[in-house]
């Protein structure tokens, strides 16, 4: 048995401690964003960096959000691994141009020539009673832009596995956090972090035979709620955390499906549009033989992210998901 | 009787007087540029030029021109899809180019492939975006020229960052940016200035003023007295410079550049200048400017000030004239030459530099035009 100390920690703490590791092992890394040096970000994930690593490490940006990931982007053509931040979903749409015109393609424009590993660390998705701008869904957004790895934890220990996978990565990546997930705790060591995987590969939470509950980030512990609580109901529901969006493991997702034969489609972001639409595909064209029932999607309804004070009823809750549960009991209209 | 007579009242004893917090952070004036473009050229100035310099850039602005001519003709074979030239405006293009050292980088627009030929490019693969065969043909590494860009100003916040990332690692690395007068507009423009400014990048940041953005004239973007005036804002010197002084454009910039590479930070310089040609060989500039004013623009032609120069102070003979005129048709026929033959493209490099490694769906894609490719193959 191992002697490191297992304690309580957060998602926000294995993300810093993330960076820290990275940091500390290749002096290339370097952290930028507006309040992630002194304040050590508005969620602390940042905390302690610039102290331990300097300013020219850690660096507090002005605040402009194509000025971070724009300046970001001439750093990496210089060899430099920026790692920056964007505080609010919303606050990241000023650098969509940056990202899509040039972070997601300049290794294809120089035809390798280029490569630009930045990771866009942007904490998204509701929950926290934020207001306008601070609760977006964004990741179809960045699944549609070829380019760009789109990666999200559910778990403590993945937060840290995925972002150093992350930050090593030789492409950019697009990194979610869930920021109602930075307060969850887990037992896990600091001093003797999960190996480091790279990113692409789906992981099954649950294992059950009934149905498979596809899902990601925030929803992630709904959907685990939700299997618990149909287990009382005689459903036993597999439940596949996808922690990567691009690429997609059509692998193990559709290995689940085709044990169960049954798939519901879990995430918080709108369903038009949505990534839930190119699961459901996905999972169509090749399970399509193993289906009882058609591919369901729970998602947020299709409208701007509602006020704090309504957002418990945007968000899918176990209820809904079970709700959808009931509905694969299908039978095709005769 | 004012407020401030009363005796003995409260209100004698208030003084407005400025926030605490507030106090001036740099003095404006040096930072602002003179109203007037600096020239050498037609000034007592010129005379002390360095004539191996003046020789030089005659070079290059003739080569530069006939780049130009035939890359327009190559757009009417269907050879190149697009040509953003750059006819008047070569003063601009060779003396910034040549005010850089070996090491430093250059992040030019679309429109500056002279710039980039300037330092050494291949001018075959600094067309290969305009020809369509790859975006960019040429390693950014090699002579240290970033892809051309076609966004507007989003290349200005790459050059701070590398910059910077020179300046951290150590290294006397100065980036020049290249930009429009409608590029200014942007808010990346914003942005990269700032961020330059406050990080005290080695940056130079030339906008070249050619009167229009499309069809858009500088009356219409802006409201500012000049471009330059813009530096000031941001805490950084702007400089204006008449843009058709191949001499004075390379002085200044050389300035800024060594300004940059001891740590005094980034410049602004405005290049007043004229686009010849229209935008590119699809746009008609007849719809919104006057004859008139292209031929005012013609007498200021950059060849015909530097070839007037160069005559006065006898350095300009029949034969260095032919010289300059024989290198640059020599560059045009090679160009002509090497465009007229049709590149042998590989359609799977469409999935090979997408990401490090493939992923799965890019690799079963992959997989799907190899067999269309077989089909092809066998049909024929």
């Amino acid at each position: 048995m191992t002697t490191a100390a297992v304690k309580p920690a957060t998602m926000a703490q294995a993300l810093q401690r993330a960076m820290r590791d990275a940091m500390a092992e290749d002096p290339t890394v370097h952290v930028m964003g507006e309040d992630v040096g002194t304040l050590g970000g508005v969620f602390r994930v940042t905390d302690g960096l610039a102290k331990e690593f300097g300013e020219d490490r850690c660096t507090d940006t002005p605040l402009a959000e194509a000025g971070i990931l724009g300046t970001a982007v001439g750093m990496a053509m210089y060899g430099l691994r920026p790692v920056v931040e964007m505080q609010f979903d919303a606050f990241a749409y000023p650098a969509f141009e940056q990202l899509i015109s040039h972070v997601a393609r300049m290794r294809n424009r120089t035809k390798g020539g280029m490569p630009m590993p930045i990771t866009v660390r942007v904490p998204y998705g509701g929950g926290i009673g934020g207001v306008e701008h601070h609760s977006d869904s964004s990741e179809a957004y960045y699944m549609a832009t070829p380019g760009l790895h789109v990666v999200t934890p559910a778990t403590v220990e993945d937060a840290y596995g995925l972002l150093r996978a992350s930050i090593a990565s030789d492409d950019p990546v697009v990194f979610l956090e869930p920021k109602r997930l930075y307060w969850s705790k887990a037992e896990w060591s600091p001093e003797a972090p999960a190996a480091v995987e790279p990113i692409g590969r789906a992981v099954v939470r649950r294992s059950g035979r009934s149905a498979t509950l596809i899902t990601y980030g925030p929803s992630v512990p709904v959907c685990m709620e939700a299997a618990q609580a149909a287990a009382a109901e005689g459903w036993d529901l597999e439940v596949v955390d996808l922690r990567s969006l691009v690429p997609f493991d059509d692998e193990t997702v559709c290995a689940s499906v085709r044990r169960t034969g049954r798939a519901v489609v879990v995430h918080e972001s709108t369903g038009f549009g949505g990534p839930g639409g190119e699961i459901a595909a996905r999972v169509t064209e090749r399970c399509f033989h193993h289906l009882e029932a058609p591919v369901l999607r729970v998602a947020g309804f299709d409208i701007p992210y509602p006020p704090p004070m309504l957002e418990r009823h945007h968000l899918p809750g176990v209820d809904r998901v079970l709700d959808a549960v009931a509905r694969l009991q299908w039978e095709a209209a005769s | 009787m004012t407020v401030q007579e009363l005796p003995g009242s409260a209100a004698a004893a208030y003084r407005p007087t400025p926030p605490p917090a507030w106090q001036p952070r740099t003095d404006p004036a040096p930072l602002l540029p003179d109203p007037e473009p600096y020239r050498v050229l037609g000034t007592e100035a010129a005379a002390s030029a360095d004539p191996e310099l003046l020789l030089r850039l005659y070079a290059e602005l003739v080569r530069g021109r006939r780049y130009n001519a035939q890359a327009t003709a190559l757009t009417k074979q269907g050879r190149l899809a697009v040509y953003p030239s750059s006819t008047g405006q070569e003063a601009c293009e060779v003396g910034a180019a040549l005010a850089l050292e070996e090491r430093d980088w250059l992040f030019p627009s679309y429109r500056d492939t002279l710039a980039a030929v300037a330092r050494g490019l291949d001018p075959v693969q600094a067309l290969t975006l305009l020809r369509g065969d790859w975006h960019t043909g040429y390693d950014p590494h090699e002579h240290r020229v970033a892809p051309l860009c076609t966004p507007l100003a989003t290349q200005l916040p790459h050059a701070v960052g590398l910059a910077h990332a020179a300046r951290l690692k150590g290294d006397d690395v100065v980036a020049l940016a290249m930009v429009g007068d409608g590029g200014t507009s942007e808010g990346d423009f914003h942005e990269a200035l700032n961020f330059a400014a406050v990080w005290n990048a080695p940056v130079v940041f030339l906008v070249q003023n050619n009167g229009f953005a499309i069809s858009v004239p500088l009356a219409k973007q802006t409201a500012a007295p000049s471009l330059a005036h813009k530096a000031v804002g941001y805490g950084m010197p702007g400089r204006l410079v008449d843009g058709n002084d191949a001499v004075a454009v390379h002085e200044v910039l050389g300035q800024a550049v060594a300004r940059a590479r001891r740590g005094g930070g980034p410049t602004l310089i405005e290049a007043v200048t004229y686009r010849m040609d229209a935008h590119t060989n699809a746009d008609d500039a007849t719809r919104y400017r006057a004859d008139s004013e292209v031929e005012t623009w013609r007498a200021h032609d950059p060849i015909q000030l530097l070839e007037r120069e160069l005559t006065e102070r006898g350095l300009l003979d029949d034969g260095t004239r032919q010289a300059a005129a024989e290198a640059a048709e020599t560059m045009a026929a090679d160009l002509r030459e090497r465009m007229n033959a049709d590149p042998v493209l590989n359609p799977m490099d469409l999935f090979e530099h997408v990401y490090a490694r493939q992923t799965t769906q890019l690799r079963e894609q992959a997989a799907l035009l190899r067999a269309e490719l077989d089909a092809e193959e066998e049909a024929r």
